[in-house]
């Protein structure tokens, strides 16, 4: 069952025009002009936004401002909350903590007439999602981009100050960042009559207490008021009600950091890159069965195999050897080989190939690899951080974990295969946040391509120990 | 979870109404057109789906949900569908849009909730035949309902369910956490409506508790009433635990009166006994909550009970006779009296004892019918109602800007009016003063003082919450009956009048409106003094009667020492301090065994029934008297409770009018008749219950509970722990 659904809107080819899959096509409704570009990738290096990303240079002040950063924040600053936002929608910036809202809109929401609150822009530098390491690595080398990011973005909306919530566990990105607030301070960049544009701008950092569940906006917001990290109901949305009761952004590390470039560049500039709706560049994490683990700077829209091949030094044992990859951090289901084969690195392709961009940490997992043991730990990662507030996510991740390993076992029914599926579609959707839903799409992704390693488990098990083990699964029914 | 302080402190920063603005105000705005399952409705913006489907009768099943708490959403039971939403939504939080189309019984719909049914119920034990709840249990309804007709439990036979350690909540609260659902209405309830932030959630995910963060009991005074939000058995009534299940009782309707505010109750019994009492809801009064002391002191009702006519012999025991007996040694030395006849009423005594026994008194020539709470008799007196009601009526406190209390704490003398004035505190930017001693009142108040001082300082003004009280538009004065019990109490109560006159002349104040309010303790009072009783009983220790005909009062105010050579007959329900001093016992009833007549501290008659009959040879009380009446050959011209009726009728037209709240006048007559040169002693203003453990014994009944015992002794056992 699983694998024909995934075919009826598989991407065949490369060539770009057959990239949209007619269900793109019919979701979007655009017109079929052929895209400009045809080739993603590789970034030439002066297009880089992120040039201290391995650390091998000074990741302080002195550092930053060689490598161009705060050049010209004032005149940004001066030209005025619409230019900036003009600019950031004409990049087609989309947001980078995994949703891929667009940024230009999603900034603007917080130019609404001024009612005496205080508006404040949050860094969600909660960085948890299993694979991904994006920010931290712009924190501790290039903390002054985002110290900028936060600058320019808090301009765009009229903040008066940012709080950056950084994950507890993050103890040296969090010392570096501070460092380079305080550095920021004296120089007069942030605080007071900023860089002096006559703009009053602080910014705090918050560190988290280590729950996963925090990266959640609403969450975030509850755990920065120091409550329980749980997120909250929508509507109200924190640019009416966030932070302390006041509109309130939150938005993602690397989305706030490339901010100034793109003013500095041009939106034009940045919308150059990768597929229309997809442009700009990212930075993208590739771990587990490749040969070089990387984060690495590039056009969005670039192959995924090119990607891996070219950065990540291909799969272990080659690209023949490769079983799955999670393409978007562990919330986004898993893409079999055949997909990976020549899927690109962008919302739509991904969505299209029904998985998700997610933060683009790629997980290459090869043919050595028990794919049923993998989803089955990131069920266990799912079940120990759910809050606990809604019910199909309290109890259906620690159902869908338990069942897991049972899974991995081979320890279960074939029946209950289509139970595990039905009961990840209960849990999806019907919670407050998306945790649940990144919980029930790596088992349904797991189930939609991997059904046949998961009925030959469940056979061999019963092969060694007999069908009465199962039987006492069937005795529930 | 939420911090109602901090919260309502940083709304207000910004102007902002409510805690939780899902309800906008929605004066101007137009109505929007919505439709459930095709029936258009007209809604005000902002309601929520689920409000809008109760408009056409469609009843959304829910379980965190709960009109009277914050809006939690985490149950997901009410997911429906909208129509062009991808995912279904919850009814509960989410405000409707104009022109949505709502699918309240859709297959995406019905699916929703047999997935939130299923997830609620594969941690949830099967224990129904020995849950307590079984039988009133919202799951168990709700899963018939809306569930699956199958289990697809497989796991359960690999790894079982979860299980969780229960919790002591003290001695009112029985928990079973393994079947909790973390619906938080619980949490909700302590932070929001009792104001106590004792109850919390521990632990995430799957491994989620509802508890106490550490073992203590729950120190509320409204405690009980989580045990009604629980909409499953995690929280059980300890005293009532496997006591009866809700098919096998009947259930009677009546009026609670272990306070003045007369709450409204069922009390349900089986075979002649009161099993317990739960809230019935009515927005005037107690909306649907219940105080501990109400709800469980139902106990004792069973001790100490006087359930013969009692007769003292010449050693001085009392020793139990027959009625008729009885009766005659009454009747005897009621004949020798000589018109020195004199009656005192208690807090339990009901309308028709009171008629009953002010027409014997007054028939035998006797005048001094008394209560034993006293209020200053001075200048008008009682004689105008205004002067001794809550004219403001309970639920008027939510029209209110400016609350003062002066003498009193109505954290425990009025439990729930003090939960309706924090709900204004949180929801209506309502400003609380304080004169008296410092008490916790859940929730913040300007602390003006603690003795007569603090009252002049806010006349003329030199303190700063006199400006809030002149820019006030319907200021509340709520006076505390104890207080005026003090010597000085007449001068303090023209004090607030004068006070009150000031604002309605120089402040903000509405001319119609009566700020002043007193809140009486016992729930007899406000009958007694419409009926034509004393308030007091200073008549009684000046005139030494030759008999004293004490009508429940077993406060203790007036001794032996008193009345040295007076016979005394107690007519009552309770072997209490007031029948210890009786030459003659005549059992009554308690308020659950009566059909009678109460008048509440705003001048609400209500009427209790007979849950159950009274113990032992006990009778009605005002038969009682009709009886003993007749013995004596002055029979009382009535026979039944119509009769009776038809005679309160006579004194007080009110009485009769159930439910409904007369409006009271002549409150600047009151004014007007002070007597201006009475001089106000400088003695702090004192109230008797300043903490928890002072509020559960205070009357004949709590004192005979040995659930309110209990509960003494954990408060105690917590404080101690604590320091």
């Amino acid at each position: 069952m699983a694998s024909f659904m995934a075919k009826g809107v598989l991407v065949k080819s490369s060539k770009e025009p057959r990239l949209w899959s007619p269900l793109v096509h019919a979701v979007r409704g655009q017109s079929t002009e052929p895209p400009a570009k045809t080739k993603f990738g590789p970034l030439k290096d002066e297009d880089r936004i992120f040039t201290n990303l391995y650390g091998r240079h000074d990741w302080k002040l002195k550092g930053a401002l060689s490598r161009g950063d705060y050049y010209k924040t004032k005149e940004i600053i001066l030209k005025g909350k619409d230019w900036i936002l003009n600019e950031i929608k004409a990049s087609g910036l989309r947001g980078r903590g995994g949703a891929g809202f667009p940024t230009g809109m999603k900034w603007g929401f917080m130019n609404k007439p001024d009612d005496g609150r205080p508006k404040y822009l949050v860094v969600n530098a909660d960085e948890g999602e299993p694979g991904t390491c994006k920010d931290r690595e712009i924190m501790r080398h290039d903390p002054h981009k985002l110290v900028e990011g936060c600058l320019v973005a808090g301009a765009a909306m009229g903040a008066r100050a940012a709080y950056i919530y950084i994950r507890g566990e993050f103890y040296n990105e969090a010392s570096n960042m501070q460092i380079a607030i305080n550095e920021a301070y004296q120089a007069g960049l942030i605080g007071r009559n900023a860089c002096g544009s006559g703009y009053d701008f602080d910014i705090y950092m918050h560190r988290g207490a280590g729950a996963y569940i925090c990266g959640e906006e609403t969450a975030l917001i509850e755990s920065l008021e120091g409550k329980q990290g749980k997120p909250r109901l929508k509507p109200p949305f924190p640019a009416d009600v966030g932070v302390f009761g006041c509109p309130t952004t939150v938005s993602n590390v690397e989305t706030v950091a490339v901010a100034p470039t793109i003013c500095r560049r041009g939106g034009s500039w940045f919308a150059g890159f990768g597929r229309v709706r997809n442009s700009g560049t990212k930075l993208f994490n590739i771990s587990g069965c490749v040969n070089n683990p990387v984060t690495v700077e590039e056009e969005m829209s670039i192959p995924l195999r090119e990607l891996i091949e070219r950065h990540a030094g291909g799969v272990i044992g080659g690209w023949n050897n490769l079983q799955g990859i999670i393409p978007g951090g562990s919330s986004t289901p898993l893409i079999p080989k055949s997909v990976c084969d020549d899927v690109m690195m962008d919302f739509d392709a991904l969505v299209a190939a029904q998985t998700g961009l997610g933060t683009a940490a790629i997980i290459v997992i090869d043919n050595s690899r028990d794919i049923i043991q993998a989803i089955a730990r990131l069920s266990d990662f799912y079940k120990h951080e759910s809050c606990g507030q809604c019910t199909p996510c309290r109890e259906g991740c620690n159902w869908m974990q338990k069942m897991m390993h049972r899974f991995v076992e081979g320890n279960a029914r074939v029946e209950e295969i289509d139970l595990l599926y039905e009961m990840s579609k209960q849990i999806e959707g019907h919670t407050i946040c998306a945790l649940a839903d990144g919980a029930a799409w790596p088992v349904q992704g797991l189930i939609r391509h991997y059904r046949p390693v998961m009925e030959a488990r469940i056979k061999a098990y019963e092969e060694k120990h007999g069908a009465d083990k199962q039987k006492k699964a069937a005795s529930a029914y | 979870m939420f911090q109602i302080g901090t919260l309502r402190t940083c709304w207000r920063k910004f102007g902002l109404d409510s805690v939780r603005r899902l309800s906008v105000s929605s004066v101007n705005h137009e109505k929007i057109e919505v439709f459930i399952d095709d029936k258009p409705v007209m809604v005000e913006p902002g309601t929520t789906v689920l409000q809008a489907a109760a408009m056409v009768g469609v009843e959304i099943p829910r379980f965190c949900y709960h009109d009277r708490l914050s809006v939690a959403g985490n149950c997901r039971m009410c997911l429906v569908e909208v129509e062009k939403s991808v995912k279904p939504v919850a009814a509960c939080a989410m405000p409707v849009m104009k022109g949505w189309r709502i699918k309240t019984n859709s297959p995406m719909t019905r699916k929703a909730r047999e997935g939130v049914m299923e997830f609620l119920l594969v941690n949830h034990p099967l224990d129904c035949p020995i849950c307590d709840q079984g039988g009133e249990c919202d799951l168990q309804d709700q899963s018939m309902a809306f569930g699956s007709d199958r289990s697809r439990f497989t796991d359960n036979a690999f790894s079982g369910k979860r299980a969780v350690e229960d919790k002591n909540m003290g001695p009112l609260i029985k928990t079973y956490m393994t079947r909790c659902i973390h619906c938080t209405r619980c949490i909700r309830f302590a932070s929001e409506v009792a104001g106590v932030e004792d109850l919390g959630t521990t632990g995430r995910g799957s491994d989620m508790q509802v508890g106490t963060y550490v073992e203590k009991m729950l120190s509320s005074e409204l405690s009980g009433n989580v045990i009604d939000l629980c909409p499953v058995g995690a929280l059980t009534s300890k005293p009532y635990a496997f006591t009866a299940r809700p098919w096998e009782t009947r259930k009677t309707e009546s009026v609670d009166v272990m306070d003045a505010l007369g709450s409204n109750i069922v009390v349900t019994h089986r075979t002649n006994e009161v099993l317990r009492i739960i809230p019935k809801m009515n927005e005037e009064v107690n909306e649907e909550w219940l105080s501990d002391k109400s709800r469980f002191a139902y106990d004792g009702l069973k001790n100490q009970r006087l359930t013969l006519p009692m007769v003292k012999d010449k050693t001085g025991e009392l020793v139990p006779v027959e009625w008729e007996d009885a009766l005659m040694v009454a009747a005897k030395a009621l004949k020798q009296a000589n018109n020195k006849v004199a009656a005192v009423a208690g807090g339990f005594a009901d309308a028709e004892a009171l008629i009953a026994v002010k027409d014997l008194v007054n028939r035998l020539g006797g005048e001094d019918c008394c209560t034993e709470e006293i209020f200053p008799m001075g200048g008008s007196g009682t004689d105008f109602r205004s002067s001794y009601l809550m004219n403001s009526r309970i639920a008027g406190v939510e029209e209110a800007d400016v609350v003062l209390f002066i003498g009193t704490n109505p954290r425990f003398e009025a439990p729930i009016f003090n939960a309706r004035v924090r709900k204004c505190w949180i929801h209506n930017d309502l400003e609380v003063g304080l004169i008296g001693p410092k008490v916790d009142l859940t929730y913040d108040y300007t602390h003006v003082g603690e003795d007569a001082k603090s009252l002049e300082a806010l006349m003329t003004g030199k303190h700063p919450f006199a400006k809030l009280m002149l820019q006030a538009k319907k200021p509340v004065f709520v006076v505390g009956s104890s207080l005026l019990q003090r010597s000085d109490g007449q001068a303090i109560l023209d004090k607030i009048r004068g006070m009150a006159e000031k604002l309605r002349g120089a402040g903000n104040a509405e001319r119609s409106w009566k700020i002043v309010n007193v809140l009486h303790r016992v729930a007899s009072q406000v009958a007694a003094l419409d009926l034509g009783y004393k308030a007091g009983v200073s008549a009684i220790r000046e005139n030494a009667p030759n008999v004293l005909v004490m009508l429940g009062a077993d406060e203790g105010a007036v001794t032996r020492n008193d009345v040295p050579n007076a016979f005394v007959i107690y007519v009552g329900h309770h072997g209490d301090r007031g029948a210890e001093m009786a030459d003659v016992i005549l059992p009554g009833a308690a308020y659950t065994e009566k059909q009678a007549t109460y008048v509440n501290t705003e001048g609400r008659a209500q009427q209790t029934y007979p849950a159950v009959s009274p113990p032992g040879l006990a009778r009605e009380d005002w038969k009682v008297i009709r009886a003993l009446s007749e013995i004596l050959g002055e029979t009382l011209p009535y026979d039944d409770l119509n009769g009776i009726r038809a005679r309160m009728e006579e004194v007080a037209p009110h009485l009769t009018r159930f439910n409904a709240v007369e409006e009271a006048n002549y409150v600047s007559e009151a004014v007007a008749l002070a007597d201006a040169k009475a001089a106000i002693s400088s003695d702090p203003f004192k109230v008797n219950q300043m903490e928890l453990k002072d509020f559960y014994m205070t009357d004949a009944i709590s004192r005979a509970s040995k659930t309110m015992a209990k509960c003494v002794q954990a408060v105690k056992k917590q404080a101690v722990a604590e320091n």
